[in-house]
Order: C-alpha cells, then sequence, then structure tokens
C-alpha cells in the first residue's frame, strides 16, 4: 500500500472531514464559551470542502485505490454528497438547540464529523473489512453522540441500549462476514463475487453466511425483527442526535447493503430475496401499525422509519437495475424528509423545553403558518401523498416490485401505506385544526429559516421535477 | 391536433398561481384577497370558455393536445388533452369555482385567505384530473386533490371535522393506492402512461377483471357508490359551504368520470362480465339510499344522500351499455345511456352545488343544519324560498329542469336493457321528490316555526347572484340539452365503440361476450 496521489485522490473527502475533525478537536480546547460558534462554523465548512471535493474528484468510472480496499464510483459520488449535506442540515438545525442548553462543545462535533468520516468510508468500501472499519467508526461516534448529554437519564439509557444492540449487530455482522471469507477465501468483494459465482448455494458456509450478514444489516437499518432498538433511541436520544441518526446514517447502511449484497452476492440474489422479502414485510406492517399507537413523535417517527426502510428494501429485493435506483432514491429522499421532520421538532423546541410528544405540534399553523406548511408538505411526503417526493419514492419502488412479477407485495405495501397515512394526517390534523396550547412564540435564526425552507420546498420540487435525482440514481447502477 | 397555444396549462396554472398570490396577501388585507381570489376565479372561467369554442365536436380525438416530457426515465410525460367527456366537467369545474369564492365572502372570518387559495389551487388540481391524459399526472392529481380538501374540511368545517376529514381522506386514499397498483400493472405492460395506450392495451380476462377491480375499488368511493358512501354524509355535513358545493358538484364527477375514461375502455370484457356488479350498486343506491335520504333531520345530510342516489343514475346510465347489447342484440341507446349519465352529472353539479349553497344561507343566518329548527322560511324570506322550491323541483327531476334530461336519458335506455331496471331506476322520480319536497315543505313552508325564523333577513345580492346563475344554468340546460347533448356525442359514440370491441388476447378470443372485430384505431394525434 503506497500513499501516493492515485490512492489520496480518491479518498480526498475523508481527508478533509478528517482533518476538520481533528481541527475542531484541538482548537477547541483554545476557545473561550462564548466563542464555541466557531466549532459549527469550522465544521460547516469541512462538510462544504468535503462536498467540493467530492464533486472534484468524482465523476468517471470506478476506481480503485488502496489495493482495492477503496472504490470510488457513481454510487459513492451521490451517496457521500447526499450523506454531507444531510450531516450539514443536522449541524444547521442542531445549533441553537445545543447553544440554548450550553451544549455547543467541540465534543459534538469531533464525534458528528467522525461519524461522517465513518460514512464515508462505508460508502466507498471495497472490502468487507473496509464496510466494517467505516461502520463501527460511525456507530461508536453515534453511541457517545446519543449519549452526549450527560445530565439526561433518558440519553444515558437510549445510549446502553443502542450500543448493546448495535454490538450485537456488528458481531453478527461479522459472524457472517467470517464465513463468507471462509467459503470465498476473500475479503474484497469483486473476489468474493466471482467466488460466488462459481461455487453458487452449493456451499451451505455462503448461504448461512448471507443469513448473519442480512441480519447484521436488518439491525443497522433498523428492520422488524431486528428494530426493537430503533423506537427507544429516537426517543431518548436528544432531538438534533435522534436527527442526525434518523438521516444520514441510513444513506451509509443503504451503500452498505448494496456493497455486501448487490457487489459481493448478487449471484446468490434468490437467496437474499427471500429474506428481504420478510423483512420487508414485516418492517411496513409493524412499523406502521405501531406507529398509530404512539403519543411521543419522536417514537412514532422511529417507527416511521422502520416502515420506510420496509419500502427501501422492497426496492433492494426486486434485483433489477431499476430497483437499485428506486431503492437509493427512497433512501436519499427519506433521509431528507426524517432531518425535515426532526428539524421542526428543534425549532419546536427551546430553552428547557423539548418538543416531543404529538401535542406539542397543536396549532403551529397559528403559531408560525410557514412552519406548519413545511411541516405539512414533509408529512404529505412521508404518507406517500402526490405532489410530494415522498410518492415518486413508493411509485418507483412498486413499479420496481411490478416489474418482477411480485405484484402482491405491491399490493401488501399499499395496504399499509393507507394504515400509515393515517398517523402522518394526524400530525397535519394537530398543526391545522387544533388551537396552540401555549403563547410562546417560536423564535428561530434565519440560518435555521433558509434551511427548512429549502429543505420543505425540495420535498415538493422533488416531487414535481424527480427527473434530475432519479437521473442520479440511476446512473449509479447502470 | 396539436394546438400552438397552450390553454389547459393556462386553464391548470392560473388558478394554482392565483391560489399562491391570495395565499401571499395574508389576512391583513381582507378584501384585497377576496378581489384577487374572484378575479383570478372569473379569469380562469373566461379562459376556459375557449375549451367550449374552440372544440371540435365532430371528432372523438383528443383536442388542445400537450406533450412534453416530464420524467424521461420512466416515459411519463406531461400530456394534457380533452375531449367531450372532459372538456364539459373542466367547464362545470371552472364555473362552480366562482360561486364557491363568493359564497365565502364574508362568512369566512378565520384566515380567509388560506380559505380561498386553498380552494383556487383545488380548481386547478381539479381541471387537471380531467385533462391528464398521462396516467401517473393522473393519478398525481387525483391524490394532490385530497389535500387541500383535507385542510378545508379539517379548518373550516364544522365541530366533528376532524372525525369527517379523516374519514374521508383515508376512504379515497384507500380505493386510490389499489388503482395506482393497476396503473404501475399497466404501465409495465403498455410501456408508457399514456391513458391512450392503455386503451388500445390487449388484456388477458383474469389481469382485466383484477384492473377493474381497483379501479371500482377507487372511483366507487369517490362518487360514491353504496356501500362505500358512508364517507360522503360525514364530509358533507361538516364541510363549510363551499367544501360541500366543490365535493358535490365536482369531485363527486371525477369518480363517474373515471370509470369513463378508465374502467370502461381499459377492461372492457371484465367491465361487460362484471356489470351485474355495478348495476346492483346503482340500484341500490337509487332506492335505498333514497329512503335514507328520506328520513334524515339534517339538511345537508339529506342533500348528501341525494347526490349519492343520483350518482348512482350516473353509474347505472354508464353500466347499462353491456345489458342492451345482451338484450336487443345491438348497441342502439347505449349512447343514449352514457349521454344521460354524463348530462346527469353536469345537471347534478349545478343542482347539488345550489343546494348546499341554499343550505350555507340559511346556516349562515341561524347556525343549525336541523330542518327541525326552521319553518315558515318563506314568509321572511320570499326570494330564498323560491329559489329553494326551485332546485328542490328540479332535484326531484322536473320537466324543464336540467335534472329531468339526464335521468329521462337513463331510465329510457335502462327500458332496452331490461324492463325491471327501468323500473327500479323510476322509483327515484318518487323518492327524490319525496324526500326533497317533504324537506321544503318542512322548512320553507307554513307558519314560521321560531323567534329565529321571524328574524331572518332575505337573501342579499352576492347570494342572488350565485343563486340566480345556477337557477339560469339549471333551467337552460334544461330546456335546451342540445349543445351539451352535442358536444359529447361523438366522443360517446366512439367509446361505445370501443367498449364493443373485445380486448381480450387471441388465446382467449373464444370467451369475447361481443366477438373480436378490428382493433380500435388509436386516438392519439
Amino acid at each position: 500500500m503506497t500513499f501516493n496521489s492515485a490512492n489520496l485522490l480518491p479518498v480526498l473527502p475523508e481527508i478533509a472531514i478528517l482533518i476538520t475533525a481533528a481541527v475542531v478537536l484541538v482548537g477547541d480546547l483554545y476557545l473561550k464559551e462564548k466563542d464555541k460558534g466557531v466549532n459549527h462554523a469550522l465544521a460547516l465548512v469541512g462538510l462544504l470542502v468535503a462536498f467540493a471535493l467530492t464533486g472534484l474528484v468524482g465523476g468517471g468510472g470506478r476506481v480503485l485505490a488502496f489495493d482495492g480496499n477503496v472504490v470510488r464510483d457513481l454510487m459513492s459520488d451521490v451517496l457521500k454528497a447526499a450523506a454531507l449535506i444531510l450531516s450539514a442540515l443536522a449541524f444547521i438545525y442542531a445549533r441553537p438547540w445545543l447553544k440554548d442548553r450550553s451544549l455547543l462543545a467541540g465534543e459534538y462535533y469531533v464525534l458528528a464529523l467522525c461519524a461522517v468520516l465513518g460514512m464515508l468510508v462505508m460508502i466507498s468500501a471495497n472490502t468487507f473489512l473496509t464496510l466494517y472499519l467505516g461502520l463501527e467508526l460511525l456507530a461508536l461516534s453515534l453511541y457517545a453522540l446519543v449519549a452526549f448529554d450527560r445530565d439526561s437519564k433518558g440519553g444515558s439509557e437510549a445510549a446502553m441500549k443502542y450500543f448493546v444492540l448495535g454490538a450485537l449487530g456488528s458481531g453478527l455482522l461479522l459472524y457472517g462476514i467470517s464465513m463468507i471469507y471462509g467459503a470465498t477465501g476473500s475479503i474484497e468483494l469483486g473476489a468474493v463475487a466471482r467466488a460466488v459465482a462459481e461455487q453458487g448455494t452449493s456451499n451451505k458456509v455462503l448461504v448461512f453466511g448471507i443469513a448473519f450478514l442480512v441480519i447484521g444489516i436488518g439491525f443497522k437499518f433498523g428492520a422488524v425483527p431486528f428494530h426493537m432498538w430503533v423506537p427507544d433511541i429516537y426517543e431518548g436520544a436528544p432531538t438534533p442526535v435522534a436527527l442526525f441518526v434518523s438521516s444520514a446514517p441510513k444513506v451509509a447502511a443503504f451503500a452498505m447493503t448494496v456493497r455486501m449484497l448487490v457487489e459481493g452476492l448478487s449471484a446468490l440474489h434468490t437467496d437474499w430475496q427471500g429474506m428481504l422479502v420478510i423483512l420487508a414485510v414485516a418492517s411496513i406492517g409493524l412499523g406502521n401499525v405501531a406507529a398509530i399507537a404512539q403519543t411521543n413523535i419522536k417514537r412514532m417517527f422511529g417507527y416511521s422509519t422502520i416502515s420506510h426502510v420496509g419500502f427501501i428494501f422492497l426496492g433492494l429485493l426486486a434485483g433489477s437495475a431499476q430497483g437499485y435506483a428506486a431503492a437509493m432514491f427512497y433512501t436519499l429522499i427519506y433521509a431528507l424528509m426524517s432531518a425535515g421532520a426532526f428539524g421542526i421538532l428543534i425549532i419546536l423546541s427551546r430553552e428547557g423545553f423539548d418538543a416531543e410528544k404529538l401535542e406539542d405540534l397543536k396549532g403551529l399553523n397559528e403559531r408560525d403558518p410557514w412552519y406548519a406548511a413545511m411541516m405539512a408538505l414533509l408529512m404529505f411526503s412521508a404518507a406517500g401523498v402526490p405532489p410530494t417526493v415522498g410518492f415518486m419514492g413508493k411509485l418507483l419502488v412498486l413499479e420496481a416490485v411490478v416489474r418482477v412479477d411480485m405484484v402482491w407485495l405491491a399490493l401488501v405495501a399499499v395496504f399499509f401505506s393507507i394504515i400509515g397515512a393515517f398517523y402522518y394526517l394526524r400530525v397535519v390534523k394537530f398543526i391545522y385544526f387544533d388551537q396552540p396550547t401555549t403563547a410562546v412564540p417560536i423564535v428561530t435564526t434565519c440560518a435555521v429559516r433558509a434551511t427548512m425552507t429549502v429543505n420543505g420546498l425540495a420535498i415538493l420540487f422533488l416531487g414535481l421535477f424527480p427527473a434530475a435525482l432519479l437521473g442520479l440514481c440511476q446512473a449509479a447502477f447502470r | 391536433m396539436e394546438s400552438g397555444f397552450p390553454l389547459l396549462t393556462l386553464i391548470i396554472w392560473l388558478p394554482i398561481a392565483g391560489g399562491i398570490a391570495v395565499l401571499a396577501s395574508g389576512d391583513g388585507n381582507r378584501s384585497l384577497s377576496r378581489w384577487m381570489a374572484l378575479t383570478f376565479a372569473v379569469l380562469t372561467f373566461v379562459v376556459s370558455l375557449g375549451l367550449w369554442i374552440g372544440f371540435d365536436s365532430t371528432t372523438a380525438k383528443m383536442q388542445f393536445v400537450e406533450h412534453v416530457s416530464w420524467i424521461p426515465s420512466v416515459k411519463v410525460f406531461y400530456y394534457l388533452g380533452v375531449d367531450g367527456i372532459s372538456m364539459p366537467l373542466i367547464v362545470l369545474t371552472t364555473f362552480v369555482t366562482i360561486f364557491v369564492v363568493v359564497a365565502g365572502w364574508d362568512v369566512i372570518r378565520y384566515r380567509p385567505s388560506q380559505y380561498l387559495a386553498a380552494f383556487l389551487i383545488m380548481e386547478g388540481i381539479m381541471v387537471g384530473v380531467f385533462a391528464a391524459l398521462d396516467a401517473l399526472l393522473f393519478y398525481v392529481l387525483w391524490e394532490a386533490m385530497l389535500i387541500p380538501m383535507f385542510i378545508i374540511i379539517g379548518v373550516w368545517g364544522g365541530p366533528n371535522r376532524v372525525y369527517a376529514t379523516i374519514k374521508f381522506f383515508l376512504f379515497t386514499f384507500f380505493g386510490s393506492v389499489f388503482m395506482l397498483v393497476a396503473l404501475i400493472y399497466l404501465y409495465f405492460k403498455a410501456g408508457s402512461f399514456s391513458i391512450l395506450d392503455f386503451h388500445a392495451l390487449e388484456l388477458g380476462m383474469t389481469a382485466q377483471v383484477l384492473i377493474f377491480i381497483a379501479f371500482l375499488l377507487a372511483f366507487a368511493v369517490k362518487v360514491p357508490m353504496f356501500p362505500v358512501h358512508t364517507w360522503l354524509p360525514d364530509a358533507h355535513v361538516e364541510a363549510p359551504t363551499g367544501g360541500s358545493v366543490i365535493l358535490a358538484a365536482i369531485m363527486l364527477k371525477i369518480g363517474g368520470y373515471g370509470f369513463l375514461r378508465f374502467s370502461l375502455p381499459i377492461a372492457p370484457d371484465a367491465s361487460a362480465s362484471l356489470d351485474w356488479l355495478i348495476i346492483a350498486m346503482s340500484l341500490i343506491a337509487v332506492i335505498y339510499i333514497g329512503f335514507v335520504a328520506l328520513v334524515q333531520q339534517d339538511m345537508k345530510k339529506l342533500i348528501a344522500y341525494s347526490s349519492i342516489a343520483h350518482m348512482g343514475f350516473v353509474t347505472l346510465g354508464f353500466f347499462i351499455v353491456f345489458s342492451i347489447v345482451r338484450h336487443t342484440g345491438g348497441s342502439a341507446g347505449s349512447v343514449m345511456g352514457i349521454e344521460g349519465g354524463m348530462v346527469q352529472m353536469v345537471s347534478h353539479g349545478f343542482i347539488s352545488g345550489a343546494l348546499f349553497l341554499c343550505v350555507g344561507v340559511l346556516y349562515d343566518r341561524v347556525h343549525s343544519r336541523q330542518i327541525a329548527d326552521y319553518g315558515g322560511v318563506i314568509n321572511t324570506m320570499p326570494w330564498f324560498g323560491a329559489f329553494l322550491v326551485f332546485f328542490a323541483m328540479s332535484n326531484a327531476g322536473l320537466p324543464g329542469t336540467s335534472g329531468f334530461v339526464g335521468e329521462f336519458m337513463v331510465i329510457l335506455a335502462a327500458f332496452r336493457a331490461d324492463f325491471w331496471f327501468a323500473f327500479l331506476a323510476a322509483t327515484t322520480l318518487v323518492l327524490a321528490a319525496a324526500f326533497t319536497l317533504w324537506m321544503v315543505k318542512r322548512v320553507v313552508f307554513g307558519e314560521v316555526g321560531n323567534p329565529k325564523v321571524a328574524a331572518l333577513q332575505d337573501v342579499n345580492g352576492r347570494e342572488i347572484f350565485n343563486l340566480g346563475a345556477l337557477a339560469a344554468a339549471v333551467l337552460a340546460f334544461g330546456l335546451w340539452p342540445a349543445p351539451l347533448v352535442n358536444v359529447m356525442h361523438t366522443t360517446v359514440q366512439n367509446l361505445v365503440v370501443q367498449v364493443g370491441a373485445c380486448k381480450l388476447p387471441t388465446a382467449e378470443a373464444a370467451a369475447c361476450l361481443r366477438g373480436k372485430p378490428a382493433p380500435v384505431a388509436s386516438l392519439a394525434p
């Protein structure tokens, strides 16, 4: 392994994030309490630079670096860019919340940037080892972030649960990887793919390996029946962290799934397809039904995430380029919706008060019509009502499923979306049909308002003109 | 026929742009928002008259076609066009919206700009639904329509509005998602989302039946047909007057339009073999719902049930076609059935809209919709009483009003199919007369019922404008329905030819009920 420009160029975005994290870590020591905002600015600049570098080194054909450990292709370009944008959204929304609680410390940004680095590594991994390294970097940073508010009992409890279950998931994943390594003699995805194509399902170790991989993926995505941590973490974690956990890491998890199942094990598609069908149907069903019973909106979003994960799996299990593109599209827009929805919760929170109950949204239209409209858009989109982008995502996924002659799956999915529509509508009901219970005005910074405007209108704009984003997703799987 | 000027786009986007402008004007200056909304509504109607004037009723081809790429990788197009079926409904939409804006003039006190904007945006979306020739565009607009209506009922509705609006949304959403799966399946088979390509697509019987059922779920909820009609009385009772008017006058028609545009031409063989189901549901709606209407205590609920019964006529007229062929061996009369259904839809748009406006007039003054709270209104509101009696008569199908024309045509067509269909359908003439006139008797005539009625003021200028214009329309189409029928005649004839052709693949051709003539020529321009 040599550190020459051919190897370093593709990983420039990762390097930029690492440098930013290091700078923030050291620089924070020299900052006075009132200057902590500099951390925020530095982190955003780092994300921006990484974003620009992704664009600069991106485009063109597939490039392998570091002896095949790292890959740069169109999919990694798009997903990296998306992960960086989503992280920037999370940082911008989080700032007022952190400031109000005197938590605007460097640690938050260091941990979050490390998580971003982990995501980028996952996205461009080309061996199981790199994948696992990225995953653990991401996961460990997230565990710490969830417990970031030291005085919060709920946060510590959630972090503990997250850590134990996350470690279990990682363990199962690693176990699966070791089996596949044993069966194929390689951890490099290309070599694994070749070996798998030769052996087929004759090798039972391989089949077991896939089962464990899928379980690991299920854990990381939060698919039923490996979903138990999701609602607890969403509820317990501080809202900005829940925002972060629910958006960008899903993009990385999608990349991990594609790298492992599609690039490494596509020859065994029929084997993992059946498993994904079960996960998808269970997730869509349980996620949508359980969400109805929630009164805590963060917990409700947790179940909502589970149901969206089911839709992402629907696209993946179709096993066609179209299906992968649809799943990628869905992942990106889901992450965008989730960031926006949690963003609204942060906006509604203030010093000494966290918006967590559904009732906290009451009369939002009276308090701030613009944020009310944005939240309504986000909810209609999550329910899959046109002309928002959520509908386009569902449409593409369903189309991919129908194309591989699994109409029944499409019917199951739309059936549960009807149930799902109810709890999203209930949020709109609280926003528009109820009177506010508090007269406290909603105070937000210009940056937050502008970001939320862009975030909300993007939901509408992408719904009306999905061609560009869809084109990017399709190009990634051509 | 490719037209140079994008007239349909203008009719769709003008009110939407107007709605956004009204929304932006805020609630600070109420009269500004109102006048802006009215200007946009009238302007849209005037522009939409261009459709009627420029329409060529000698051809069944799509006119005013616009075809622009929307999502190239999925082959979805922004594809608009109208024929004799959709064009009158578009003009009806733009016409009725004016009265909705006027009706909410100073009754709506809570956030009037949002209220008016919701109706204008909805107008654009509904026109789009009628004009869309791309199935995905149709579906997007069809669902998008729910959002403004959901908010209109939920924000400006009555005491039980939240229950009503969520029920409304979920019922409709339930029906339509299955339609989505059917549309995706058709796309998969036809290779494009063009509705006209769907029309020309050969489909096996099983696929046709499943597609037919999926469409039925969507359209039957929207129409609404018995037994999925239960959302309508709730939604009507709780909706503000304008919401009820739009619901009854336009939204229900979209269901009927769906049968003509999708169910009949895409799955004609399934329609032929399942027409008994629709006919049965329609007749139940006419008779059973007629009786249900009779016992209502709430005026809005009564009119809502009356709408369901009248829409039963529409679906009966549409699906009588196959029975006529079976019983007479020819398709003579089937054109009349479908045209009767269409006339009934347009006429019901005027009449039910007017009746809801009438209830609105009373409700604004007394704040009650209960029949028992009124009595002798004619003594204090002579003008209003005259209007209400007139609209009640037309609702009962009095000759000379538009309500008579459609019902008469459908009953005539039903006679060709089966005497008993006609007999059962004709009971509406008795039932509708009974429930509407009885309501009128209790509300309008008799002694002044209570002090509130004694204190009533007669209709003001705006209300006279609303009711007068609708009364003129009812009378005009009742006395001289020819223009309306002529506009749609060629299209309906072509539709009858289309549904007369067997669409089963050659392997299943033996199962064709009606022979297998040459494939229908594509109507794509």
